[in-house]
């Protein structure tokens, strides 16, 4: 039904108003220059649509639409557009800002991220202050070229008006815009010193944890802070507060746990004259820095006196068992001068664990240890634990002959103690037996076992403590690989093959092995 | 000798000769004394600790490859050594102010080998970096939860056995999600440093002078690019081939084993050593091929397949009786087409190098 006498093509060219013609398949055929400024995706050739853009329809004779375009759609569209742009590009620097401030739990790169996002992309420059701890005020400048800086002034923040508000936190306060007169010299950043020319505080909401505020400042050639600003640098002060007060209760958490886990820590051990010492420890989960397993040492309180050497395991892993360790650590340090009795020392450690909210029981085995006539007296005995292994000098392996009942679950108590001494060179390991039990290997199901732990000592003959210690943390790790694994435990006890004489030649005082 | 002061600074080569035989002989108080006479003649503690501690150290690893010491003599030998740095560390010459920065040095978990990272440490600090050693085998989440209590300018991880290096590449993640620029070394990473660069560090160093160097000019210590997905640093794991080889290690050593038994009769009269340490070689020579396929690298199985070789050879085993494992494993492997290009890499190397 097409007509033959339609309207030339070249006729809507000439329309003042714009208009696109489209034909009865619904593909555009026509767009005049008017039309073409203000739709830019419509070409000859593409599918029509509506959904952009106000428009109305005339009918043509051959059977196509001429599309009238809204005219005032023109203007607003163009700053729609624009509109449209800049919040994409505000949404897209809030969702990069949150996962920037979210991956870290510092609170230091937090202020510092915050500042350099800040300066980035909503002022010039941007100043964090934290809230108020000490008596010094602590910031972070944004500074040239994406840096950041921290700095600590002995400042009071009322000078500042509205800054004490702001950093109160609550009750929540607006941003509030600040005569750059009114500005202290600490609150600039040095490249901005002079050349303020509009400044923005806001508060960092913290979530109930103060979390300090951000100070914005402006160029004197740029425009001032206006409210879409205003309500911009408070979307993305909501998400560095709440950041910043994460982080602060991470450091505070941390901390705490730092405190209480200090004494279930592995002590460092000390080099001491007439033996070496060295301890290896891992604990069962990745995530974790202690377990059930420990070790500890009660040095000599006399120079010929006995050193002694706590190896254990408590039953279970975790936190709650490295609880218990840390009691019998205690308690053992308490009863480390009756030592040269470990049958009574072990019998009141069993007492002692008795009690009836204690559910769990231990191993242990003790070692005290002294120099005589040139060599390492060793005293063992174990509760109910693994007997250590001695490596002689040529390369037989000894299991020390002391056997005892576990402590913590009846309430009588036996064991019977061994004793030897250790030549120069030899090496007296106690372990938990988290290593014999490791499973892995080449076929993965395999137990490390007692045999290849005594094969791997056989090789030791000779070797300082921690080389010892090395080459059985080495082996374990090599067994289990990425396997689950219990919490292990090793020390080592060996008489140096030569005395040292670290101690006279003055140069190295205090050395330590670990 | 000793008052010509730093002039006439001795011969590295000669320190090194003397510190070799000590710690050789376990023999700490030698080891210290031709160290600190170095130093008090003039010798610059850093150079005390690269040039002559270790090179020491690098030759201890390269006579254990050639069997011309034990594995205990490596350990005792690693000890000593140890022990000479942190009597170093001491040293009044040693004493400088920590103002240049302050980093993190760290082993990725499973690597025990704590000496490099020890020496790199040293030298940082020597150098003017506030420096928090972590040790061996660091477990990701100690690492994490320092960088969150500490957060240091950069971190430094140190790799040194290949097998290692998808457990590094977790760890290199995980420090820049945590915002921290992560610098590589040790020799998992390859000799150009191409696995860093694979794994996406932020940068890579093949020693403890370029390391410092690397640092001066600076990493980014804050990273504001957040969109990096691990995963498309190797899109070649989406086939799977990684993750179907690693599952199943155990049964592809145990069934290697088997048939080797079958075709080799002679394996029946094997001590349960040398089975064990057949075992053993077929277990590491799939944990290669395993990484191989993380990294998705011929060369990485090649040169451990000829360093196996040379190691083998050196205990008087014929290189050639690594041929039917490789045949074994590429038949088990036969629905794996990246497994299958780098064993027949690894083969015509072989043949190469054994005919």
């Amino acid at each position: 039904m097409r007509e033959k006498a339609s309207l030339g093509d070249a006729v809507w060219q000439a329309v003042p108003h714009p208009v696109v013609v489209v034909d009865q398949d619904g593909l555009i055929r026509e767009v005049n220059a008017a039309a073409r400024t203000l739709l830019p995706a419509a070409t000859p050739g593409a599918r029509w649509s509506t959904e952009v853009i106000e428009a109305h329809p005339t009918p043509l004779p051959d059977g196509s639409t001429a599309w009238w375009l809204s005219a005032d759609t023109d203007r607003e569209l163009r700053d729609t557009r624009e509109a449209l742009a800049r919040e994409r590009a505000r949404a897209a620097f809030l969702d990069d800002a949150s996962a920037v401030l979210m991956s870290s739990l510092n609170v230091e790169r937090c202020m510092e991220a915050t500042a350099q996002m800040a300066a980035r992309n909503l002022a010039d420059a941007a100043v964090v202050v934290a809230p108020e701890t000490g008596r010094e005020l602590h910031l972070v400048h944004s500074g040239p070229g994406g840096s950041a800086h921290r700095l600590n002034v002995d400042e009071d923040p009322a000078d500042v008006p509205g800054l004490p508000e702001a950093l109160r936190g609550f009750p929540p306060v607006p941003s509030r815009p600040l005569d750059p007169a009114l500005l202290p010299e600490w609150l600039v950043p040095r490249h901005l010193a002079g050349l303020v020319g509009s400044v923005l505080i806001t508060p960092l909401p913290g979530h109930g944890v103060a979390a300090g505020a951000l100070v914005l400042l402006r160029h004197e050639s740029q425009p001032r802070f206006s409210e879409s600003d205003d309500l911009y640098a408070r979307l993305f002060a909501a998400r560095a507060g709440a950041a910043l007060s994460a982080a602060r209760l991470y450091a505070e958490q941390a901390s705490i746990t730092r405190t209480l886990m200090r004494d279930l820590m592995p002590p460092r051990l000390e080099r001491l004259d007439d033996f070496e010492l060295a301890g290896g420890y891992r604990a069962s989960a990745d995530h974790e820095l202690v377990g059930g397993d420990f070790y500890d040492v009660h040095p000599a309180a006399t120079p010929d006196g006995e050193t002694l050497v706590v190896l254990g395991d408590v039953c279970g892993k975790g936190l709650d068992a490295a609880v218990l360790t840390g009691k019998i650590r205690n308690t053992l340090q308490a009863l480390a001068p009756l030592a040269d009795q470990h049958e009574w020392v072990l019998r009141l450690l069993n007492s002692a664990l008795l009690s009836p909210e204690n559910a769990r029981f231990a191993t242990v085995v003790l070692a005290s240890i002294a120099r005589r006539d040139g060599q390492v007296a060793l005293r063992l005995t174990c509760a109910g634990h693994p007997a250590p292994l001695i490596v002689r000098n040529d390369g037989t392996v000894e299991e020390a002959d002391t056997r005892g009942m576990l402590v913590g679950a009846l309430p009588q108590f036996r064991a019977r103690s061994f004793e030897t001494t250790l030549a120069p060179g030899e090496t007296c390991l106690l372990y938990t037996d988290g290593l014999t039990e490791a499973r892995g290997g080449p076929l993965g199901g395999e137990v490390f076992g007692d045999e290849r732990l005594a094969a791997a000592m056989a090789q030791c003959a000779g070797l300082p403590a921690e080389a010892v210690v090395e080459r059985m943390m080495m082996l374990a790790s090599e067994w289990v690989s990425d396997r689950e694994h219990d919490d292990m435990a090793v020390v080592a006890i060996t008489a140096p093959r030569r005395t040292h004489l670290s101690a006279v030649d003055g140069h190295t005082p205090g050395r330590y092995i670990a | 000798m000793r008052s010509q002061g730093a002039a006439s600074a001795p011969d590295a080569g000669a320190v090194r000769a003397r510190l070799w035989s000590a710690v050789l002989d376990a023999d700490e108080d030698t080891a210290v004394d031709v160290v600190f006479e170095a130093v008090d003649a003039g010798m610059a503690p850093e150079d005390a600790l690269l040039d002559v501690i270790a090179s020491v150290q690098q030759r201890i690893g390269s006579e254990w490859a050639a069997n011309r010491i034990t594995v205990a003599q490596e350990h005792a030998a690693t000890a000593i050594n140890d022990r000479v740095i942190a009597a170093l560390s001491r040293h009044p010459a040693a004493a400088r102010p920590d103002s240049a920065g302050h980093v993190t040095v760290a082993c990725v978990d499973g690597e025990w080998h704590a000496l490099p990272a020890r020496l790199l440490a040293e030298t940082l600090r020597l150098r003017g970096w506030r420096v928090d050693f972590l040790g061996a085998q660091v477990p990701t989440p100690h690492l994490i939860a320092h960088l969150h209590q500490h957060a240091p300018d950069a971190v430094l991880l140190s790799c040194s056995i290949a097998t290692r290096l998808p457990t590094a590449h977790a760890a290199i993640t995980a420090c820049q999600a945590a915002g921290v620029s992560v610098l590589v070394g040790g020799a998992a990473f390859g000799p150009d440093g191409r696995y860093a660069r694979m794994l996406g560090a932020d940068a890579w160093a093949p020693d403890a002078r370029t390391a410092e160097a690397r640092l001066r000019e600076g990493l980014p210590r804050l990273r504001l690019a957040s969109t990096h997905q691990a995963i498309d640093d190797l899109p070649h794991l989406a086939d799977q081939e990684y993750s179907t080889v690693n599952a199943s290690k155990g049964a592809l050593v145990a069934a290697t084993m088997a048939e080797l038994e079958n075709r080799f009769p002679a394996m029946a009269g094997y001590s349960d050593e040398q089975r064990h340490h057949t075992r053993a070689d077929i277990a590491h020579i799939v944990d290669f091929l395993t990484t191989a396929l993380y990294v998705d690298d011929d060369d990485l199985f090649t040169s451990f397949i000829t360093w196996t070789a040379g190691v083998l050879t050196a205990r008087g085993v014929p290189a050639a009786s690594l041929r039917p494992a490789l045949e074994l494993l590429a038949a088990q492997l036969s629905q794996l087409p990246r497994a299958q290009r780098l064993i027949a890499a690894a083969r015509q190397t072989l043949d190469s190098e054994t005919s």
